[in-house]
C-alpha cells in the first residue's frame, strides 16, 4: 500500500486546524464551516478507501490464509533514546485500527455537518471548527499508532483538545473548571500509563506494538499471538517482583490505569458528566464515540500482553463491571439530559472493558474481544446519534434538563424517531444494532464466568430501564409551557446525521463483524445463542422498558413515590454517592490545605529564613564590632598600647620562663 | 585571534557596547541592540550548520574550533575557546533570548541606555562562559554575568527591589566562592599546571579522595544558580523584582550557566565522585522537582508562579545530569533549551501584562482572553510547553529524561524518577489554575476592558519564542542527536558505561 493516503489522513485534518487557527478569524463563518466538513470529508473517503483496501482487497500483506495482518504503512523515526528504543511517527493498519478509522472519521463528519446548523452564529465558530480539526487529527493519529510511545503522545494531544472543546465557552466559569478538571484527572490517570510505559519499555526494550504483541512474518506484515518474544517473557518470568506481582502485571495495570482515566471508569469517572459542558456536538464526538473508547482500544492493542497476566484482565474485569453498575444506577437519577447519556457511556463502556477482561483464547477463540470491539462499533453509532438527537432538543427547548421537556414527540418528529431508534439500540432491542453486540458481550461472560454474565445482564437491564425513562420524559410525560416559540425539529444540517446514524444502528447488527475483526485476526464466525443468552436478555430489557412506560409515559406522582421511597439511596445516587465531594476533600483540604500551603509556608519562613537569619547574623556582627573602627584616634592609640603590652608581657613570659 | 569565529560571541556585545554608549536617542539604542542580537543569532545559526558540517566531514575532536591565548602567563590562564554540540544548543538559545528581551524592553523607562548597556555586559558574561573551555576565564565570564544582574534589579525593578538584588547577588556570589575554591582545588590537584578543561578531564589525574571533597563544592556553587533546592530562595523574589528582560535572560539563560556548569565541571571533570555522591544531590533536586511545583500551586503572584515552576523544571536539569546516562543527559540539556525558551516566553507576557494591567496578582484579574485574546493565546501556549503537550519543547525534554533516569536501575534513582515524574501532574494543577484564573472566565475588571492587545515589537518577541519551542517539539530528533553525539566517551569511560 502507498503512504500517500495514510500521510493524507493524517495531514489535513492537522493542516485545517492551522488553517482555521491561524487564518480563522479572517475567514466568514460560512466558509470555515465548509472548509472544516470538506476537509474532514475528504479525510473519511480516505479512510474509507484504506479500510476497505485492508479488509477486502486480499494483499498479501493484509491477509494470509485467512488470518487478517498487522501491516505498518510507514514509520518515520521521531526521536531516539538509545539503542532501539525510537519514538516513532507511522501508520499501523491492522482489523482495529481499520475499524477506528471508520468510526471516527464518520462520526466526526456527522458531528461536523451537524455543528454547522448547532453552532451557528455563535461567537467564536472557527475557533470551535479548529479544535474538531485538532481533535481529529489527534485521535486518528492515535489509533493508527505503530508504537505505544506514539500512543501516548496522540492521548496527550487528545486530552488537550477535549480540555480546549470542553472549555469553549471560556467565559463561563462551570466551562472553565470542568475542563481543568477533565485535563487534571486524566493526566493524573496518564502518570500511570507513562510509568507503565516505562517500565514495559525498559525491560523489553522495545516500544514498537508488532514486537511487543506477535511474531513477525517474512513478508514485513505480522500477527498477534501468545508466542511470547523472548524479551516480555524476561519481563514475566524474570523473577523480578514487586510487591507479589510481576512486573509484567505492574505495567499492566499501570498502563490500564491510563485507560481507566480517559475511559472515565471508576474511580477517575468523575471528569466526564462535567465535560458535558461543553457543546453538546463535541459530547457526540468525543465524550462518547471516540476519545473515551481510547481506554478500551489501548487494552485492546495490547490484548495478547494482557492475556500473559490473568490477574491484570481480572483487575480489567472487575473495574468493569463495578463501573458498569455504578453508572447506571446513577443515570436513573439525573435531571440534565447529557448527564443521562455521560453516565450511560460510562455505563456502556465499561461492558466493552469488561468484554475484554473475560475474554480468553480458549472460550470461543477469543469471543469477548471481539464482541468488544462490536459494541464499540455499535455504541458509537447509537451514543453519536443520542447525543446528536439531545443537541437538537437542547437546541429547540434552551436547556438542558427534562423538566423542560416534554411531549415534544409531536413538535419534532425527526428527532423523536431517531431518537428512539437510539434507545431501542441502546436497550439491546433486536433489530436494532445494540442487541447484536451486547449479546455477544454477555456471551462471553456467561462463558467465563457465571457471575459476570449475570452482573451484566442485570446491567443490561438497568440499561434499558433508564433510557426509556429519559425517552418518555422527554418525549411523554407532561407538556411544559413552550410560550409562542414552539420547539421544532432542527434545520437540514442537523437532521440529517441523525437520519444517517438512525439507518446505520437499524442495520450495523448484521455486518458479520467476527469475519473482519478478532484478537488474532482470523474470522470468527457469529451465532446467537438463543435460549441460553439472547431470549432472557430480551425478556429482561422488555420488562425494564415496560417499567419505564409504566413510571414515566404519563405524569403521575408514582416516581416521586419511588424515590421517597427508597429515601438515602436514591439522595445518593442522585449526587452520584458523592464522589465529587470526595475529590474536592482530597484535593482542596487535603492536598492544598495540607501539602502546597505548609510547603509554600515552609518555603518562606523556613529555607528562606534561614538565609535571611545568615544575612541578619552578619549584620548583627558587623554592628557589634563596628564600635571597634570609630575613627577614634585616642580610642585607637588605647587599643594599640593595650596590645603592645599585652603582647610584650607574652613574649617576656615566654622567653623568660 | 580574530581568524577564530567563536571569538565574535565576546567582540560583537562588545561593539555593541560602544554603539549603545554612542547613540543619543531610544531609537538608535534600539537599533544598535536589534542588530547586535541578530547579528549574534546569525552567528550562532551559521555555527550551528557549519558545525553539523565539519562533524559530517569526520571531525572527530570532542571540541571544534580550538584556539588557544595566554594572558596570565604566571598562572598558566588562557582564552581557551572551543565548541561541541551542548555548547552551540546554548549560544543559539541565548541569543534567541537576547534578540527577544530587546523587543521585550522596546520602551524601558528610565534610563535605557544605561539599561541596555548592563544588559548587553551580561550577555557577554553569557557568551563567553559558553565559548570557555578554560576553567579561569570561565569563571571570571560566570562573574561578569552575576554583577550587572544586581544594578539592573536593583535600579529598573518593581517591589522589594533593592532587598532582592541584594539577596540574589548574595546568594550566587556565596556559590561563586564554593566554585572558586573547588576550581583552585582541581588545577591544583590534576598536576597538569593547566586550566584546560580537555587536558583535565582526558587526565583524569584528580586524587579520588580530592574527588569527594571538591565535587560537592562545585555542584553546589554551580547548583545555586540552578536553583537547587535548599538554596534556590534568590529566584522567587528575584525574578519576581526584575525587570522583563532582566527574568527573561535571567531565567532564559542565566540559570542554564548553573546546569551548564555542573555537567561541564563537576561530573566531567570529577566522574569518580559524581558516581559516588550522585545520590545526595538526587534526592536534593528530586526534592526540587515536585517542592516547586508544589509551592507554584498556591502563589497568586504570576512571576512566583513561574519562579516556583522554574525551580521545578530546572531541578529536573540537575536531576537528570546525575543520572550519569546520555540519555538523561541529553534530555538534561533539552530541557535547558525548552525551560530556557518557554519560560523567557512566560517572563515576556507577565511582563506584557502587567505593563496593561498593572498587577500581577491572579486574583486581580480575569478573563483576559476575551480582551487581549493575542496575549492570552501565547500565554495558553507557554502553559502547555510547561505542562508538557507533545508537539512543543517540554514534552521532548521531560520525556527524555524519564526514559534515561529509568535507564538506571538503582532503586533510589527509580524512586526518584517516578517521584519526578509526578510533576508533570502537579504542573498540569499549577499551569491549568493560572490559565483558568487569568485568561479564561468572566472580565474580573471592568477598567480592563479597554486595554489594547500585544503592538508590533511585542509580537516579534513571542512569535520568535514559539516558533522556537515548537521547532524543538516538533522535529527533537535534531537537537537530540546534535547533543547526544557531543557527549565525550571519556566520562563514561570512567563510569563504566
Amino acid at each position: 500500500m502507498e503512504p500517500i493516503i495514510p500521510i493524507l489522513i493524517l495531514c489535513l485534518p492537522l493542516l485545517g486546524f492551522l488553517v482555521l487557527g491561524l487564518l480563522g478569524p479572517k475567514m466568514s463563518h460560512k466558509a470555515a464551516g465548509w472548509y472544516g466538513v470538506l476537509s474532514i470529508g475528504t479525510v473519511m473517503v480516505l479512510a474509507y478507501i484504506t479500510a476497505i483496501t485492508y479488509f477486502f482487497s486480499g494483499a498479501p500483506e493484509f491477509i494470509l490464509d485467512g488470518t487478517r495482518l498487522q501491516y505498518v504503512v510507514f514509520n518515520q523515526d521521531w526521536l531516539n533514546f538509545y539503542k532501539d528504543l525510537t519514538i516513532r511517527i507511522g501508520f499501523l493498519l491492522d482489523p482495529i485500527s481499520a475499524l477506528m478509522l471508520v468510526v471516527i472519521t464518520t462520526i466526526s463528519f456527522c458531528v461536523h455537518l451537524y455543528s454547522l446548523g448547532y453552532m451557528e452564529g455563535e461567537k467564536g465558530f472557527q475557533r470551535y471548527y479548529a479544535f474538531l480539526q485538532l481533535f481529529s487529527f489527534s485521535m486518528l493519529g492515535l489509533v493508527v499508532a505503530t508504537n505505544i510511545f506514539q500512543m501516548y503522545i496522540f492521548w496527550e494531544l487528545v486530552g488537550a483538545s477535549s480540555y480546549l472543546l470542553i472549555g469553549f465557552y471560556y467565559q463561563r466559569p462551570s466551562a472553565v473548571s470542568a475542563s481543568k478538571k477533565a485535563f487534571i484527572v486524566t493526566r493524573f490517570a496518564d502518570l500511570g500509563f507513562l510509568i507503565g510505559i516505562l517500565i514495559l519499555s525498559y525491560y523489553t526494550g522495545t516500544f514498537n506494538f508488532t514486537d511487543l504483541t506477535g511474531s513477525v512474518l517474512a513478508n514485513g506484515s505480522s500477527v498477534n499471538n501468545l508466542i511470547t518474544p523472548g524479551v516480555v517473557a524476561s519481563l514475566k518470568f524474570g523473577g523480578a517482583s514487586f510487591m507479589g506481582c510481576s512486573l509484567l502485571t505492574w505495567a499492566l495495570v499501570l498502563i490500564f490505569m491510563g485507560g481507566m482515566g480517559k475511559s472515565a471508569m471508576l474511580p477517575l469517572h468523575i471528569w466526564l458528566p462535567d465535560a458535558m459542558e461543553g457543546p453538546t456536538p463535541v459530547s457526540a464526538l468525543i465524550h462518547a464515540a471516540t476519545m473515551v473508547v481510547a481506554g478500551v482500544y489501548l487494552v485492546a492493542r495490547l490484548f495478547p500482553l494482557y492475556l500473559m497476566e490473568e490477574a491484570a484482565l481480572l483487575f480489567i474485569t472487575v473495574v468493569g463491571a463495578i463501573t458498569a453498575f455504578y453508572a447506571a444506577v446513577v443515570a436513573c437519577t439525573q435531571v440534565d439530559i447529557k448527564r443521562v447519556l455521560a453516565f450511560s457511556t460510562i455505563s456502556q463502556i465499561a461492558f466493552m472493558m469488561v468484554s475484554l477482561g473475560v475474554a480468553r483464547p480458549e472460550i470461543h477463540e477469543g469471543l469477548g474481544y471481539m464482541a468488544s470491539m462490536f459494541h464499540l462499533f455499535t455504541h458509537a453509532m447509537f451514543k453519536a446519534l443520542l447525543f446528536l438527537g439531545a443537541g437538537a432538543l437542547i437546541h429547540a427547548v434552551h436547556s438542558n434538563d427534562y423538566t423542560a421537556m416534554g411531549g415534544l414527540r409531536k413538535y419534532m418528529p425527526i428527532t423523536h424517531i431517531t431518537f428512539l431508534i437510539g434507545c431501542l439500540a441502546i436497550a439491546g432491542i433486536p433489530p436494532f444494532s445494540g442487541f447484536f453486540s451486547k449479546d455477544e458481550i454477555l456471551s462471553a461472560c456467561y462463558e467465563n464466568n457465571f457471575i459476570w454474565g449475570a452482573w451484566m445482564s442485570m446491567v443490561a437491564g438497568l440499561t434499558a430501564f433508564y433510557m426509556f425513562r429519559l425517552y418518555y420524559l422527554i418525549f411523554w410525560w407532561d407538556e411544559p409551557d413552550y410560550g409562542h416559540h414552539k420547539p421544532h425539529d432542527a434545520p437540514w444540517p442537523m437532521s440529517l446525521p441523525l437520519i444517517f446514524l438512525a439507518l446505520v444502528s437499524c442495520v450495523a447488527g448484521f455486518i458479520p463483524f467476527g469475519e473482519f475483526v478478532t484478537w488474532n485476526g482470523e474470522p470468527y464466525h457469529i451465532h446467537i445463542n438463543w435460549v441460553g443468552v439472547a431470549i432472557p436478555s430480551i425478556v429482561i430489557a422488555v420488562l425494564a422498558i415496560a417499567l419505564a412506560t409504566f413510571m414515566y409515559r404519563k405524569k403521575n406522582p408514582l416516581p416521586d413515590k419511588v424515590a421517597k421511597a427508597t429515601g438515602a439511596l436514591w439522595t445518593a445516587a442522585h449526587h452520584r454517592f458523592y464522589w465529587d465531594e470526595i475529590y474536592m476533600f482530597i484535593t482542596h483540604k487535603i492536598i492544598f490545605n495540607l501539602i502546597c500551603k505548609p510547603i509554600a509556608w515552609f518555603d518562606r519562613h523556613i529555607i528562606d529564613g534561614t538565609m535571611d537569619g545568615l544575612a541578619w547574623c552578619a549584620q548583627r556582627l558587623s554592628i557589634t564590632i563596628r564600635p571597634l573602627q570609630s575613627g577614634n584616634v585616642q580610642s585607637y592609640v588605647y587599643v594599640y598600647l593595650f596590645g603592645a603590652l599585652l603582647l610584650g608581657g607574652v613574649t617576656a613570659a615566654v622567653v623568660l620562663l | 585571534m580574530f581568524s577564530n569565529p567563536l571569538i565574535y560571541f565576546v567582540v560583537i556585545p562588545v561593539i555593541m557596547l560602544l554603539g549603545i554608549y554612542l547613540s543619543r536617542n531610544m531609537a538608535q539604542i534600539r537599533t544598535v541592540a536589534v542588530a547586535g542580537s541578530l547579528a549574534l543569532l546569525g552567528l550562532s545559526a551559521w555555527l550551528l550548520v557549519d558545525y553539523l558540517g565539519l562533524r559530517a566531514a569526520g571531525a572527530d575532536a570532542p571540541m571544534l574550533y580550538r584556539g588557544d591565548w595566554t594572558w596570565f602567563s604566571a598562572m598558566n590562564i588562557k582564552l581557551s575557546v572551543g565548541v561541541d554540540g551542548i555548547s552551540i544548543a546554548m549560544l543559539l538559545l541565548s541569543s534567541i533570548i537576547l534578540l527577544t528581551g530587546s523587543f521585550a524592553s522596546w520602551k524601558i523607562n528610565p534610563l535605557p541606555k544605561e539599561f541596555f548597556l548592563w544588559l548587553i555586559l551580561l550577555s557577554i558574561g553569557v557568551f563567553g562562559f559558553f565559548i570557555s573551555i578554560d576553567l579561569f576565564t570561565m569563571f571570571m565570564f560566570y562573574e561578569v554575568a552575576l554583577i550587572p544582574m544586581y544594578l539592573l534589579i536593583g535600579i529598573w525593578g518593581t517591589g522589594r527591589k533593592e532587598y532582592s538584588a541584594m539577596k540574589l547577588t548574595l546568594m550566587l556570589m556565596g556559590g561563586s566562592a564554593f566554585l572558586m575554591l573547588s576550581l583552585i582545588g582541581i588545577y591544583y590537584n590534576a598536576g597538569l599546571h593547566s586550566w584546560n578543561l580537555l587536558e583535565i578531564a582526558q587526565a583524569d589525574s584528580i586524587d579520588h579522595t580530592w574527588q569527594m571533597f571538591l565535587f560537592p563544592m562545585a555542584f553546589v556553587g554551580f547548583g545555586v544558580l540552578g536553583a537547587m533546592f535548599p538554596f534556590h530562595t534568590w529566584s522567587p523574589d528575584g525574578h519576581a523584582c526584575a525587570p522583563t528582560a532582566v527574568s527573561m535572560l535571567h531565567a532564559g539563560v542565566l540559570m542554564k550557566l548553573g546546569g551548564y556548569g555542573c555537567f561541564r565541571v563537576a561530573i566531567y571533570l570529577m566522574p569518580y565522585a559524581a558516581n559516588e555522591l550522585a545520590w545526595i544531590f538526587l534526592i536534593l533536586t528530586g526534592i526540587s522537582v515536585v517542592y516547586g511545583a508544589f509551592s507554584a500551586c498556591v502563589q497568586t503572584d504570576l512571576k512566583y508562579i513561574n519562579a516556583y515552576s522554574s525551580v521545578s523544571h530546572c531541578g529536573l536539569v540537575l536531576f537528570a545530569i546525575l543520572m550519569l546516562n546520555t540519555t538523561a543527559m541529553t534530555g538534561a540539556i533539552m530541557q535547558m533549551l525548552s525551560h530556557g525558551l518557554m519560560t523567557a516566553l512566560f517572563f515576556a507576557l507577565i511582563g506584557m501584562i502587567y505593563g496593561r494591567t498593572h498587577t500581577r496578582d491572579i486574583r486581580q484579574m480575569g478573563g483576559l482572553m476575551k480582551i487581549m485574546p493575542y496575549l492570552a493565546v501565547c500565554y495558553m501556549i507557554a502553559g502547555f510547553a510547561s505542562l508538557g503537550l507533545p508537539g512543543l519543547s517540554g514534552f521532548v525534554a521531560e520525556m527524555t529524561i524519564f526514559v534515561g533516569s529509568f535507564e538506571n536501575t538503582h532503586t533510589l534513582n527509580r524512586v526518584f524518577t517516578i517521584i519526578a515524574c509526578c510533576s508533570i501532574v502537579i504542573t498540569a494543577v499549577y499551569i491549568l489554575r493560572v490559565v483558568g484564573k487569568l485568561l479564561l472566565g468572566p472580565v474580573y475588571d471592568k477598567h480592563h476592558e479597554e486595554l489594547t492587545d500585544a503592538t508590533w515589537w511585542e509580537r516579534t518577541s513571542t512569535v520568535t519564542l514559539i516558533i522556537c519551542v515548537a521547532a524543538i517539539g516538533c522535529f527533537p530528533n535534531f537537537f537530540a542527536n546534535l547533543i547526544r553525539t557531543t557527549f565525550s566517551p571519556e566520562i563514561f569511560k570512567v563510569l563504566g558505561m
